[in-house]
C-alpha cells in the first residue's frame, strides 16, 4: 500500500480476473491483511491484540445474534426466556455463556491494545486517526456493553440501568427530561428495555463498520513498531501474510484457549450473582457494581464527594468520569515528544507504570463497596490520573532526554539476535 | 493552547479531589465509621464439597433424587420453582412413567381454566408443565408469611456467593443469637418472627427453620436422614436446577481445551517455521 | 484463515527439512478448518425445536363428549387437528367409492384405526398450499362430498377426508396417534 516494494496482486487464474476486474475485493483484502501489506519485522506479542479483537467482535456479533432469536424483549418474559435459552434450546447455555465471557474478553483484549497504544506511542503523528477511531469503537462498546447487560433484567441489569441513566440526570435544568427521555418512563421499563434490545442489536455494526475505518486508516501510515522508528525500506517488513497471520494464528489460539477455559469452568465468575434475581423494582441489591470493566471509571465517578461552590459533587463526578474517557481524545497533543516508543524514555517509562497501577487501584475500589477507605483511596488514585495525562505528561515530553534510537528497524533486530542467537520470541521490545 | 486547557482541568480535577480527600480524611479520623452488626457477625459460607465441584465434577444422581424429595416434603410447601418443569426431572433420573406420576401427585394443582365452563379452575400438573407455584401471587405470599416473600429457588445457588454452600450453610445456620452480640449492639436484638441465622446477609431471616429434626424425610434408598444430609442433598438439587446443563458444560469444556491445545501448539510450530528464516543473526 | 502454500518458495529450499514443515503448516491450517466445522454444529442445532416445544409434541384428546356426525377442531404441533365422529350414514358414503378412481386412493380403513372406524383424525391442514378447511365447525361449508371444504383455492375432501375435486394433492393427512383408551387417544 503505501510502501512501493510491497508485493503486487496479480490473479492467475482467468476467474480472479474477472473477478479483479469487476470488483477487486480479493485485492482488497490481499492489500489490507494479505501479502500486500508489508509490517515492521520486529513487533512484539502485543500487536496481537488488533487481531485479537476483531475476532473478538466476529464471536460477539455471531452469539449475540443467535441469543437474540430466543430472546423476549418485554419486562414480563425477559428474564425467563433468557433462562429458557440457558435450559431448553440446543446448545442454548454455550451461546449465552459464550456472548457473556466474550463480552469480558473483548474488553481485556481491548484494555492490552489500548496499553500497547499507549506504552509505544501509538497514538503519535502520523497515526492520531488511528488512535481517535480507536476510541470511538471503545466508547461505542461501552454503550453496546452497557445496554447489553440490561436485556437479562436481572437486579444488576435493572439497577445498573436506573443508577447509569440517573447520572444525566445530574446536568442542571435538562437532566431529568433527558433522563425520562432516555428511559421512554419515569424508571426502566419495558420502552427502555425495548429500545436498549434495538440499540444493542444495532451498535456492534457501527463499531465494525469503524474498525474498518480503523484499519483504513491505519494503512495509510502503515503499522508502528516497538521502537518507534519508522520503516526506511523493504529490509524493514515482511509481508502480513505468511509471516502475521502465522503469528496471529498462534496468538488466536492462545486466546482461544484462556477464553475456553473461563467459558466452560467459571461462566458466572465475571458476573454477578444478584444478576441471577428477577428484577425487582422495590427492592435495591446491597450494593450495585457494575461489570468489572467499568470499574475504573465507577471510582472516578464516585470519587467526587465535596461540592465545588454552586456545582453539585454528583455533577462533578459524571464530568470527571466522561473527561477521564474524552481527555485521551486530545492524547495526540498532550504529549509532545517526538520519540514513540516508551522503551527509549526513561522518565515517561516510570510515569507510565505508576498509571497501569494507578488504573487497576482504581478498578479495585470501583467494584469495592462506596465505604471508606476505598473512596478515599480512590480519590488520590482518580487525582493522579487527570493529574498524569493532563499535567504530567506534556511536562516529560517536554523536559524529558530520551536514549539513543537505533538506526533503524533491522539494527535493532540484528542487535537483539547478534548477542542472543534464535530465540523463539518475536523480538519483544526491551 | 490544548497543553494550557488540560492544564488548568488537570489542576483543577486533581486538585478537587485531593480537596475531597482531606475532607474525608478528617471525617474518618474525627468520627470513624461506625462499625455494624452484620460488618462483626455475618459468616461466609461453611467449607463444604459436592460431587459436581471441580472440571471433572459429575452429579450423584442419587443425591438429586434425594434433593428432590426434600424440597418436595419441606421446601415446596412455599417456595417456588418456576423455571424447572416436570420433564426436567428426566435429568436426575426418573423414567417418562415416574415423571407422569410424580406430576399427577403432586400437591399444588396448576392453575388452568375448566374446559367446559372456561372458569379459572386448577387441574393436575403434566410433565410439561413447570412445577406450579405455592401462592398465586406475591400478595398472597405475603399473608400467608408474615409479610415476607419466599424467593423463587430455581437459581438460588446461582444468585448468591458460593450458592450450593450458602444453601448448606443457611438451612443448617439456625442460632440463638450469640450472648456478644446483644452486649456490643444492644439494638440488634432478633425482632419478633425472625430468626437469626449468621449465614444471612442481615441476620434475621424470615424463614423458620425448614429441617429441624432427624428422619423429618424418609430416604427411599436407605441413606440416613440426617439434618446435615437433608441440608446438602437439598442443596445438591438446588444446584441442579439452577445449572441442569453442568456436566454438558464440563465435559465439552474438556473436548474443545484439548482440542485447542493441540490446534494451538501446531500453530506455534508452524509460526516458528515461517519466521524461522527471518529470525537468524545476519 | 488463508492457506500457506506459498511458504515453502520464501523458506530456504532443499531436504526433508523443506517437506516436514510443510506438513506442520496443513496440519495447522487444517485443524483450524476442523476446530471452524465444529464450532459450526452448535451454530446450527440451536434452531431446532427446544426442550420445551417438544415437550408439547404430543397432545391427548379427549372424544367423550363428541356426538356422531359432530366434529372438533383442537391442536397438535401447534396446528389444527380434525376429530371427527362419522355417522354410519357417512361412513357407507365413503365405503361407496372405489379408492382406484381416487386422486391419492386409500380406503377409509387405511386412514383410521381398526375397530374404531367412525373416528377420523386427521390434521386441519390443506395438502395443497396450506389453509385450514371449513367443515369441523358446526354449520360450516363441507363441500359437495359432504367432508371439508378449502375456502382458499376450493378443495373439497370428502367424509374419509380424501380430496375429491379441486387443486389439493392428497388427501388430509393422519397423524400418528393411538387410543389410550375408548374414549380417549394420545396424538404423537
Amino acid at each position: 500500500m503505501s510502501f512501493p516494494w510491497a508485493e503486487q496482486y496479480t490473479p492467475k487464474h482467468p476467474a480472479m480476473q474477472w473477478i479483479d476486474e469487476k470488483l477487486p475485493l480479493p485485492r482488497l483484502v490481499y492489500n489490507a491483511i494479505g501479502a500486500g501489506y508489508p509490517v515492521p519485522r520486529n513487533l512484539n506479542y502485543f500487536w496481537n491484540f488488533g487481531v485479537l479483537a476483531g475476532l473478538a467482535l466476529v464471536i460477539q456479533i455471531v452469539t449475540g445474534v443467535i441469543m437474540a432469536m430466543h430472546y423476549g424483549a418485554n419486562t414480563q418474559v425477559a428474564f425467563a426466556t433468557v433462562e429458557q435459552t440457558m435450559r431448553d434450546v440446543n446448545a442454548g447455555w454455550l451461546m449465552r455463556y459464550a456472548h457473556a465471557t466474550g463480552a469480558s474478553f473483548f474488553f481485556i483484549v481491548v484494555y492490552l491494545h489500548i496499553f500497547r497504544g499507549l506504552y509505544f506511542g501509538s497514538y503519535k503523528a502520523p497515526r492520531e486517526m488511528v488512535w481517535l477511531l480507536g476510541l470511538v469503537i471503545f466508547l461505542l462498546m461501552m454503550a453496546t456493553a452497557f445496554m447489553g447487560y440490561v436485556l437479562p433484567w436481572g437486579q444488576m441489569s435493572y439497577w445498573g440501568a436506573k443508577v447509569i441513566t440517573g447520572l444525566f440526570g445530574a446536568i442542571p435544568v435538562v437532566g431529568n427530561p433527558i433522563q425520562t427521555w432516555l428511559l421512554g418512563g419515569f424508571a426502566p421499563g419495558n420502552a427502555s428495555l425495548n429500545r436498549f434490545f434495538s440499540l444493542h442489536f444495532l451498535l456492534p455494526f457501527v463499531i465494525a463498520a469503524v474498525v474498518i475505518l480503523h484499519i483504513w486508516a491505519l494503512h495509510i501510515p502503515g503499522s508502528s513498531n516497538p521502537t518507534g522508528v519508522e520503516v526506511k525500506g523493504p529490509q524493514d517488513t515482511v509481508p502480513f501474510h505468511p509471516y502475521y497471520t502465522a503469528k496471529d494464528g498462534f496468538g488466536a489460539g492462545v486466546f482461544l484457549i484462556l477464553f475456553a477455559i473461563m467459558l466452560f469452568y467459571a461462566p458466572n465468575y465475571l458476573g454477578h450473582p444478584d444478576n441471577y434475581i428477577e428484577a425487582n423494582p422495590l427492592s435495591t441489591p446491597a450494593h450495585i457494581v457494575p461489570e468489572w470493566y467499568f470499574w475504573p471509571f465507577y471510582a472516578i465517578l464516585r470519587a467526587f464527594t465535596v461540592d465545588f461552590f454552586f456545582v453539585p459533587a454528583k455533577l462533578l463526578g459524571v464530568l470527571a468520569m466522561f473527561s477521564s474517557i474524552l481527555l485521551l481524545f486530545f492524547l495526540p497533543w498532550l504529549d509532545t515528544s517526538a520519540v514513540r516508543s516508551g522503551s527509549y524514555r526513561p522518565t515517561f517509562k516510570k510515569f507510565f507504570w505508576i498509571l497501569i497501577l494507578d488504573v487497576l487501584v482504581l478498578g479495585y475500589c470501583g467494584g469495592a463497596p462506596a465505604a471508606e477507605p476505598y473512596v478515599m483511596i480512590s480519590q488520590v488514585a482518580a487525582a493522579y490520573y487527570f493529574a498524569h495525562f493532563l499535567i504530567i505528561l506534556p511536562l516529560i515530553s517536554r523536559f524529558e532526554k530520551p536514549l539513543p534510537l537505533p538506526n533503524s528497524i533491522t539494527e535493532a533486530v540484528l542487535a537483539k539476535y547478534g548477542k542472543t542467537g534464535g530465540e523463539p520470541v518475536a523480538v519483544p521490545a526491551e | 493552547m490544548v497543553r494550557i486547557g488540560a492544564f488548568l482541568v488537570g489542576l483543577f480535577f486533581a486538585g478537587w479531589l485531593l480537596v475531597s480527600f482531606l475532607v474525608g480524611a478528617v471525617a474518618y479520623v474525627t468520627e470513624p465509621p461506625a462499625v455494624t452488626v452484620e460488618h462483626e457477625f455475618h459468616r461466609n459460607p461453611k467449607e463444604v464439597s459436592f460431587s459436581f465441584d471441580g472440571p471433572f465434577g459429575k452429579f450423584d444422581q442419587a443425591q438429586l433424587q434425594r434433593g428432590f424429595q426434600v424440597f418436595k416434603e419441606v421446601c415446596s410447601a412455599c417456595h417456588s420453582l418456576k423455571f424447572v418443569a416436570f420433564r426436567d426431572l428426566k435429568g436426575i433420573g426418573y423414567n417418562d412413567a415416574e415423571i407422569k406420576a410424580i406430576a399427577k401427585n403432586w400437591a399444588i394443582k396448576t392453575p388452568d381454566i375448566d374446559p367446559k365452563t372456561g372458569e379459572m379452575s386448577t387441574r393436575a400438573p403434566v410433565p410439561s408443565d413447570y412445577f406450579p407455584k405455592p401462592f398465586a401471587n406475591n400478595v398472597a405470599a405475603m399473608a400467608a408469611n408474615n409479610n415476607a416473600i419466599p424467593p423463587d429457588l430455581s437459581l438460588m445457588t446461582k444468585a448468591r456467593h458460593h450458592g450450593s454452600a450458602y444453601v448448606y450453610s443457611l438451612i443448617t445456620g439456625f442460632q440463638p443469637q450469640p450472648a456478644e452480640l446483644l452486649k456490643e449492639f444492644p439494638d440488634a436484638k432478633t425482632p419478633q418472627g425472625l430468626h437469626y441465622n449468621p449465614y444471612f446477609a442481615n441476620l434475621n431471616l424470615a424463614m423458620a427453620p425448614p429441617l429441624t429434626a432427624d428422619g423429618q424425610v424418609t430416604y427411599g434408598d436407605g441413606t440416613k436422614a440426617t439434618v446435615d444430609q437433608m441440608a446438602q442433598d437439598v442443596a445438591a438439587f438446588l444446584t441442579w436446577t439452577a445449572e441442569p446443563k453442568l456436566e454438558n458444560r464440563c465435559r465439552a469444556g474438556l473436548a474443545t481445551i484439548f482440542f485447542l491445545l493441540i490446534a494451538t501448539g501446531l500453530a506455534y510450530m508452524a509460526y516458528q517455521n515461517i519466521w524461522a528464516d527471518k529470525k537468524k543473526a545476519a | 484463515m488463508t492457506t500457506v502454500e506459498h511458504v515453502e518458495s520464501e523458506g530456504p529450499s532443499g531436504g526433508d527439512g523443506v517437506r516436514r514443515r510443510d506438513f506442520i503448516n496443513i496440519a495447522a491450517v487444517s485443524f483450524a478448518g476442523v476446530g471452524a466445522v465444529a464450532v459450526v454444529v452448535p451454530l446450527i442445532d440451536q434452531m431446532n425445536p427446544s426442550a420445551d416445544v417438544l415437550a408439547l409434541a404430543s397432545t391427548e384428546v379427549d372424544l367423550s363428549a363428541i356426538q356422531p356426525g359432530q366434529a372438533i377442531k383442537t391442536t397438535f404441533r401447534s396446528q389444527p387437528l380434525f376429530v371427527r365422529h362419522l355417522t354410519d350414514k357417512e361412513i357407507a358414503e365413503a365405503d361407496k367409492v372405489d379408492p382406484s378412481t381416487l386422486r391419492d386412493p386409500q380406503t377409509l380403513e387405511q386412514r383410521t384405526v381398526d375397530g374404531k372406524k367412525q373416528w377420523l383424525i386427521t390434521m386441519g391442514v390443506c395438502t395443497h398450499l396450506g389453509c385450514v378447511p371449513l367443515g369441523a365447525g358446526e354449520g360450516e361449508n363441507r363441500g359437495e362430498f359432504g367432508g371439508y371444504f378449502c375456502p382458499c383455492h376450493g378443495s373439497s375432501y370428502d367424509t374419509a377426508a380424501r380430496i375429491r375435486k379441486g387443486p389439493a394433492p392428497k388427501n388430509l393427512e393422519v397423524p400418528k396417534y393411538s387410543f389410550t383408551s375408548d374414549t380417549a387417544i394420545l396424538v404423537g
